[in-house]
């Protein structure tokens, strides 16, 4: 079976919204059955890439195969320098999304 | 083959920093030279609605001028200027029964009415599908 490419888009800020670790499970779940999966962090979604209370997510999200990318612009907007990034969070511009729907990939917006 | 992509956007103008990303990855396909669509429901439909008007600010004792207030419909029409530049196009569908509701029918030049099965041929027909939906 062809493995699936698919990118869900983290755009809460889990200090607000509960579900954001439901949306977390549901990436690290695809993955387990054999996928590629990226969560692309964007708006509110880039808080918990800032090391702190609810960084750890994101963390074990790349530990277990998920590729964790966060919108550049959106860090910038929040003053969240690379430095200060958790491991296994990468900055990225938004292109990649366009880029993984012109490729026919799957993605879902939270 | 032309790269096409669909975006389904449903919050209303001036409401949701998702609107501003929604704006930021049309333009990035625009810019591209992709066919971009995109379909509005819900409140969604007012983003290209014709009225909207620039306004002064008094608090701070500007003009409309001085104020320069964006206008979403502005941006619709910018976007799909760019589109067009680039060898692709933006086709805007608005969800009828959202327009008549809200009474936003009369809109910019380019954008039309239709329903969701738009949304269906729209996402049918491309690459890769987004739907932006209000939480």
């Amino acid at each position: 079976m062809a493995i699936g490419k698919y990118m869900v888009i983290a755009s809460r800020d889990p200090f607000e919204s509960r579900d954001v670790d439901q949306l977390y499970d549901l990436a690290a779940g695809i993955v387990r059955e054999g996928n590629e999966v990226t969560v692309f962090l964007v708006q509110n979604g880039v808080l918990p890439a800032r090391f702190g209370a609810r960084s750890e997510g994101l963390t074990k999200l790349s530990a277990r195969g998920v590729k964790v990318l966060a919108d550049e612009f959106s860090l910038r907007e929040r003053a969240i320098g690379g430095d200060q990034l958790v491991s296994g969070v990468t900055p990225s511009p938004l292109d990649v999304i366009v880029d993984h729907l012109a490729a026919g990939g799957k993605a879902l917006w939270h | 083959m032309a790269t096409t992509i669909t975006f389904a956007l449903m919050d209303p103008p001036y409401e949701s920093a998702r609107s501003t990303t929604a704006f930021r990855l049309i333009d990035i396909a625009a810019r591209r030279g992709y066919n971009v669509n995109v379909f509005a429901y819900e409140g969604a439909v007012a983003t290209p609605f014709a009225q909207q008007k620039a306004h002064p600010n008094a608090v701070h004792g500007r003009d409309a001028a001085q104020e320069n207030h964006p206008l979403p419909k502005d941006w619709v029409a910018a976007l799909m200027q760019a589109a067009a530049q680039n060898g692709g196009k933006l086709d805007w569908v608005n969800c009828g029964l959202c327009v008549d509701e809200r009474g936003v029918a009369e809109v910019i030049e380019g954008v039309r009415r239709g329903t969701p099965g738009d949304l269906w041929r729209m996402a049918s027909e491309s690459q890769g599908t987004l739907i932006i939906g209000t939480r």
